[in-house]
């Protein structure tokens, strides 16, 4: 359903254009969750809006394609894309917070949400808003819609953000780390919600996170990103129990839960580069414990190991089919 | 009916009492605003609780300067045929007893200098000035004429800088170059040189001094909402509202301008006071607005070398002058509080 190919994003950083998210391809079935993983700065949320065309200044898409129901979106007109926002692809954010507009009542900025992509009374637009909430899980939906964002709690507002990304039912949920800001109990709420609604409106999602728990909750594939590149790719049960790439290795080993008390963490040497300072063949070449004579100077291309693996990594080349 | 269009009392009588009931009715359509609103209903409440004396302070400035404007022409009551033409007020009315001569003390039965009786012993508060004219009726006068000057210019500088700071905040890029050069140009040039220059263009009326007034004291709010703007550009509501689909300006006008109205409120309140004051100084230098409190103190300034001293004119006008200020800044602080994030929760 979207299909992401070669899809590269620069920012001019110390003169030159640098690409943010460099080549980066997959694609997403319907119903289905694909996880994009990885640090902060690995270009992941940079994927996201790349693919709804929301870069930020100075950056922009310099090449790829992106197709939504056969529909190139990089080709569309501005008018055009916007009527794909919100309406085929919607997003739900990180921080609940601040993500609602604090002077508007919550209920209202769903009717304004309806009403943005459909010619609907205001009166049928709340009844939709209230049937929403209900849905979503938010108790008394009726004194509910009154409330200003600040008199609800971050699981409620991120309850109300998910009504308004559905209120157009969209083919495409993208969920930039819906549950980073929330505390435990209501992450798990959240994302049984997210299940639950994937199912009921055969939506596909885009999940964003940097949380392997989220993605073995969530994910049916998995992409994980390092410095913009995907380094590998695989169906979530595999690369959780089978990881590759000495990145992904490193991701995995230094989750808490595969730790014995009293044992030190592990941890992978050294930080992420920032993007005036990648190295020129592998990004991870730096940091990585199993480097090559090519892995400084040449780029390693995403080659599959097995049928539902695919890395980007010399070592593990010599075992590709 | 032609008569109406005619310059005249008539005429004058009628654009007063309009705007009368205009501000009239904005005064209830924000009131009724205010009611459903919990979040102006809880910041106003706050702001009368913690302030009810400078409030109702205003509310006795608003109150007779709204008396004031409320104005028809009639005969009755007047003392002379000119009078009989002209549209007057009721405070005009109150007032309209025969002339003094000349100065009279405070509650004084005969004249200051020449001993003579009164016209109306003991009937002015305040006393006369040098024309016989009751200071206490010149007084109240101004209040109409400083809020005129205060609310007027208000009126043209904030949305203009509302809208240079918006579109320069929220696009950037040109935008911003074109509006931040016509800013430094005009914070660059001496301020009261400008206001002189362009009254001077503009010819005297208070119109004109407003315009001026207005044009040389926008910059200042426009480069906050600018910089406030640029703020909530970034913030994630706006980039949710994006990737919803919504169109520019109604970005512009549902999530940036009601998240600027606090700053517009306080911005008001304090800028009031200012400009109350500029044109105290444009008076001093003779080109304020006739019948201000500026203008009477000007004029009062040569009577402190008489002798004996007279006094009650300039103390009038600066008591009248003072407490405006002092209460539009007691509520305006008392609004930043209650209204700034920043401040807000501190009291």
């Amino acid at each position: 359903m979207l299909e992401v190919s070669e899809l590269t994003t620069s920012f001019p950083i110390a003169g030159r254009q640098v690409p943010i998210v460099d080549g980066v391809s997959f694609s997403l079935e319907q119903g289905k969750c694909l996880a994009l993983v990885g640090e902060s700065g690995s270009g992941k949320s940079m994927t996201a809006l790349s693919l709804m065309r929301l870069v930020p200044r100075p950056g922009r898409i310099s090449s790829g394609s992106v197709r939504l129901e056969g529909q190139e979106l990089l080709g569309l007109t501005v008018p055009e894309m916007r009527a794909v926002r919100g309406r085929r692809i919607a997003m739900i954010f990180q921080e609940p917070m601040t993500c609602l507009n604090p002077v508007v009542r919550v209920g209202e900025q769903v009717v304004e949400a309806i009403r943005l992509h459909e010619r609907v009374e205001r009166e049928a637009a709340k009844r939709r808003t209230l049937e929403l909430f209900d849905r979503v899980g938010i108790p008394e939906p009726g004194a509910r819609y009154d409330y200003y964002p600040h008199q609800l709690s971050g699981g409620l507002k991120q309850r109300v953000m998910i009504a308004m990304a559905l209120s157009t039912q969209p083919r495409i949920l993208v969920a930039d780390e819906p549950t980073t800001a929330l505390d435990v109990t209501i992450q798990a709420q959240i994302l049984e919600l997210l299940n639950e609604l994937r199912a009921e409106f055969s939506m596909a999602i885009l999940l964003i996170t940097h949380d392997l728990g989220v993605v073995s909750r969530m994910a049916d594939e998995v992409a994980v990103l390092y410095t913009g590149r995907v380094v590998e790719q695989a169906s979530a049960a595999t690369l959780l129990a089978r990881p590759e790439h000495p990145y992904t290795r490193g991701l995995l080993a230094s989750l808490p839960s595969r730790h014995r008390p009293g044992e030190k963490l592990h941890e992978i040497p050294g930080v992420v580069p920032s993007p005036a300072h990648w190295p020129a063949g592998c990004r991870f070449a730096t940091r990585c414990s199993e480097v090559f004579e090519r892995c400084p100077t040449e780029v390693p291309r995403l080659l599959p190991l097995h049928p539902d693996q695919r890395a980007a990594c010399f070592a593990r080349e010599g075992r590709a089919e | 009916m032609k008569e109406w269009f005619e310059p005249g009392p008539l005429r004058e009588a009628l654009i007063s009492d309009g705007i009368v009931l205009c501000l009239l009715a904005l005064g209830i359509a924000f009131g009724s605003f205010v009611r459903r609103n919990e979040l102006w209903r809880e910041a106003l409440g706050a702001v009368w609780r913690r302030r009810r004396g400078a409030v109702l302070v205003l509310g006795v400035y608003a109150s007779v300067a709204l008396v004031d404007s409320v104005v028809w022409v009639s005969a009755s009551g007047a003392s002379d045929q000119v009078a009989a033409h002209e549209a007057r007020s009721l405070i005009d009315r109150a007032f309209s007893g025969a002339r003094e001569k000349s100065y009279s003390a405070p509650f004084a039965s005969e004249e200051f200098y020449d001993q003579s009786r009164l016209v109306q012993p003991g009937r002015h508060p305040l006393g006369t000035n040098v024309l016989g004219q009751d200071v206490f009726y010149l007084t109240l006068k101004g209040s109409r004429v400083a809020l005129l000057i205060g609310g007027l210019t208000s009126l043209i500088a904030i949305p203009l800088a509302l809208l240079f700071g918006i579109l320069a905040g929220y696009f950037g890029g040109f935008v911003d170059d074109v509006v931040f050069f016509v800013m430094s140009t005009l914070a660059s040039m001496p301020g009261i040189l400008l206001l002189i220059a362009l009254i001077m263009a503009l010819g005297q009326s208070t119109f004109s001094v407003c315009v001026a007034l207005g044009v040389t004291s926008w910059v200042g709010f426009c480069r906050l909402s600018r910089g406030e703007t640029m703020k909530l550009r970034e913030l994630d509501y706006v980039a949710a509202a994006r990737t919803l689909g919504v169109r520019p300006a109604a970005i512009l006008v549902r999530h940036i301008l009601p998240n600027l109205m606090h700053l517009v409120v306080i911005t008001f309140v304090l800028m009031f006071s200012g400009l109350v004051l500029s044109e105290a100084t444009l008076a001093w230098l003779g080109i304020g607005v006739a019948g201000s409190w500026g203008q009477m103190i000007a004029q009062a300034k040569d009577e402190l070398s008489r002798e004996p001293m007279v006094w009650w004119n300039l103390t009038g006008a600066f008591a009248a002058l003072f407490g405006l200020l002092l209460s539009v800044n007691l509520v305006g602080d008392a609004l930043r509080d209650v209204l700034d994030p920043r401040t807000r929760g501190e009291g």
